[in-house]
């Protein structure tokens, strides 16, 4: 099953992987990182392995596997 | 379980010091994979300028140099006569290349110097805290031009595609976005290019790159997405504006 | 290499620099120091060299700051108005800790002022020029002879410490003619040895940065202070001066380039006079020769400073003696020359205890 995992210590919660995901499987943490911000997390379903999110976000945070 | 992005090995492995969800460092990953893909990380140098983007002589895994305010195209100039083997590169901004450094910028067009020229275009002064560049949009508001751009003070946002299209030494000139995914595969492509006409010495290449900068367009992340596509690709149409080999 | 040639000083310069082993040259034109790219022009391509006309002397210096950062040997030139413009680049380079070798063939000044040869850039070559604490090392032929040797001695010292380095000429070393000597072998740039430092072909090795900034809380600091003490080392090891006819002189004339020249005519009458005048020459202007000048105060107390400007070299002059004689000043700026008798007069004026101390005598 493909998956995308976050490195939250990179992540600086831009959300634009959001709006990148056409399958809609990411959001927002409730929790907060180390450096301060609601990363982004996988919603845990769905995941295409289309790497929209990991070509978009600024911080190389986003690796997706499959 | 593979993993499909790895990261760039021309890429240091630190975290970048930009503000959240600025596009830098989505090309500095574009770079990086580019030049990994045509193997030539070991001899490439590129050129940090003076901006948000000065830190990227820490980022790129490869020789850098950080040079004064608009000059990264005499630096490279400078480089590649006296290193011809290695691949130059200038990272620039819009104030830096379109403004401080437009003599540079068009002079080193006319003696297609052998080089790769990466043109961040965010419509913005970053570093110094949101001025006016010479690219800020009509009606787009700025430090230095707080009731919004007015062309009768200001004069209109200067098109560098367009300008240095009309010069013959100019050999590739593209101008891409990274708002989206898809947008951010043809930037690549076009960066890619841009590199190889430089292996293959077809002279002076540049891809100008619609850019956000969050913090002083004052707009969130995904709403600067939507600026880029609503607002800046109206003025700065996307497209090839340049594509001629080598020898003409 | 005994062979003597008839030369323009400009020309001297610029052949003296390639065969010191300089393979790229960026400049833009100004009189009265164009013959310098002019000739590089044709004479860098011969030995697989490269030569630009910059678009501007802002441009030339980031042309040479890049190069600088291969560890190539490199130059530009200019004249006073254009190294103002300079002033930025050169400041970088010396931030980074790059060696390159410039040269300013001064004119009047400031602003367009005129294009005959003068003095008048002494402070802006001697304190940095540019913005920060740094120095350049500063040397001022008096012939053409010089003009074509010196380049060599600037490449030396700005490769062994890694600093800017520079010929101060004036107009009037720029374009006279005179016989030129090249007194050593013409460098093979394929030996000289491998850095450690420069951008380039890395094959492998960790990658290289070249910049001039730390934003680090402290960090600055240590970089300035760790290029203090390189310049604390050229200034104990790399001093040049020339004397001339000082074993009994009663008055040192203390002057560099043409003012140099006319000075040795003055000091010829004087003393035809019975006045005993000696030279001293400062070869390079940083370091100056304060240790040497001082040492003289012992047996001379009469130090006069003779310029092509309104006392600039003149400070440095008092700071060697550092009140332990005194100092008069002739000076003619403006970008003229001063007649030898005039000097005469002043040296008169000394000798018959007529002169104000510190007054400029015309």
């Amino acid at each position: 099953m493909p998956e995308i995992k976050v490195d939250d210590s990179k992540c600086k919660g831009c959300y634009i992987c959001i709006e990148a995901c056409p399958k809609k499987c990411i959001e927002i943490s409730k929790e907060f990182s180390k450096s301060g911000y609601y990363p982004v997390k996988y919603t845990g379903a769905d995941c295409i392995a289309c790497q929209q999110c990991s070509r978009i976000c600024p911080d190389l945070a986003i690796d997706v596997y499959k | 379980m593979q993993l499909l992005n790895k990261r760039p090995e021309s890429l240091v492995d630190m975290k970048m010091h930009y503000c959240p969800g600025c596009s830098h460092g989505i090309v500095h990953r574009l770079i990086a994979e580019v030049m990994d893909e045509l193997d030539i990380r070991n001899r490439t140098i590129g050129i940090a300028p003076v901006g948000c983007s000065v830190f990227a002589d820490k980022y790129f895994n490869c020789d850098m140099i950080q040079g004064p305010h608009g000059r990264g195209p005499a630096i490279a100039t400078g480089l590649k006569r006296t290193t011809p083997g290695a691949i130059v590169f200038s990272y620039q901004g819009d104030g830096d290349l379109s403004s401080i450094g437009m003599a540079e910028i068009v002079h080193t067009a006319i003696r297609s110097e052998n080089i790769t020229v990466i043109f961040i275009n965010n419509a913005i002064y970053g570093m110094t805290g949101g001025q006016m560049a010479p690219t800020t949009l009509i009606g787009q508001k700025a430090t230095t031009c707080v009731y919004g751009r007015d062309p009768k003070l200001t004069g209109n946002p200067i098109k560098m595609c367009e300008l240095l299209a009309t010069i013959k030494g100019a050999k590739y000139l593209e101008r891409t976005s990274v708002h989206t995914a898809p947008n951010v595969i043809k930037t690549k492509n076009a960066i890619k290019k841009a590199f190889k006409n430089q292996i293959d010495n077809v002279g002076f290449s540049m891809v100008e790159i619609l850019s956000t900068c969050p913090t002083n367009w004052k707009i969130d992340p995904v709403k600067s997405l939507k600026y880029v596509n609503d607002n800046m690709i109206k003025v700065f149409p996307l497209g090839v504006y340049k594509d001629s080999k080598g020898g003409e | 290499m005994a062979e003597k040639k008839l030369m323009k000083g400009n020309e001297a310069l610029a052949e003296g620099a390639v065969r010191a082993g300089c393979r790229f040259f960026a400049g833009y034109p100004i009189t009265p120091q164009n013959e310098v790219p002019e000739y590089m022009s044709w004479r860098l391509p011969e030995v697989g060299g490269s030569f630009v006309q910059a678009e501007s002397e802002v441009s030339a210096i980031n042309m040479i700051y890049g190069a600088a950062a291969t560890g190539v040997r490199c130059m530009t030139s200019s004249s006073s108005p254009g190294i103002s413009l300079k002033q930025e680049g050169i400041s970088y380079c010396a931030g980074a800790d790059l060696p390159f070798f410039y040269a300013n063939v001064v004119r009047g000044g400031p602003g367009l002022g005129n294009i005959a040869g003068a003095q008048g850039d002494y402070f802006q070559s001697t304190r940095g020029g540019g913005h920060g604490d740094y120095k350049v090392f500063v040397m001022a032929p008096d012939s053409v002879n010089e003009m074509a040797n010196f380049p060599r001695k600037c490449y030396e010292v700005a490769f062994k410490y890694r600093v800017p380095s520079m010929v101060l000429a004036d107009g009037i070393i720029g374009q006279m003619m005179e016989p030129v000597e090249f007194k050593d072998h013409e460098i093979d740039v394929e030996k000289l040895p491998k850095l450690d430092w420069n951008l380039g072909i890395a094959d492998g090795r960790e990658k290289r940065i070249v910049n001039s900034y730390d934003l680090a809380e402290g960090m600055l600091e240590k970089m300035v202070l760790a290029r203090l003490k390189k310049y604390k080392e050229i200034e104990e090891k790399e001093v040049m001066y020339e004397e001339k006819q000082l074993d009994d002189a009663e008055i040192i004339i203390v002057a560099y380039g043409t003012s140099a020249r006319v000075s040795l005519a003055a000091i010829k009458m004087a003393r035809d006079k019975g006045i005993k005048v000696g030279l001293f020459r400062p070869i390079t202007l940083w370091p100056y020769p304060k240790k040497r000048l001082s040492e003289l105060t012992d047996k001379v107390k009469h130090f006069l400073s003779v310029e092509m400007s309104t006392g600039q070299m003149i400070e440095d002059v008092r700071l060697s003696l550092n009140g332990k004689a005194k100092t008069y000043l002739h000076s003619k700026p403006g970008g003229s020359i001063m007649a030898a008798e005039d000097v005469l007069k002043t040296i008169e004026a000394i000798s018959k205890k007529g002169a104000k101390e510190h007054a400029t005598i015309k």
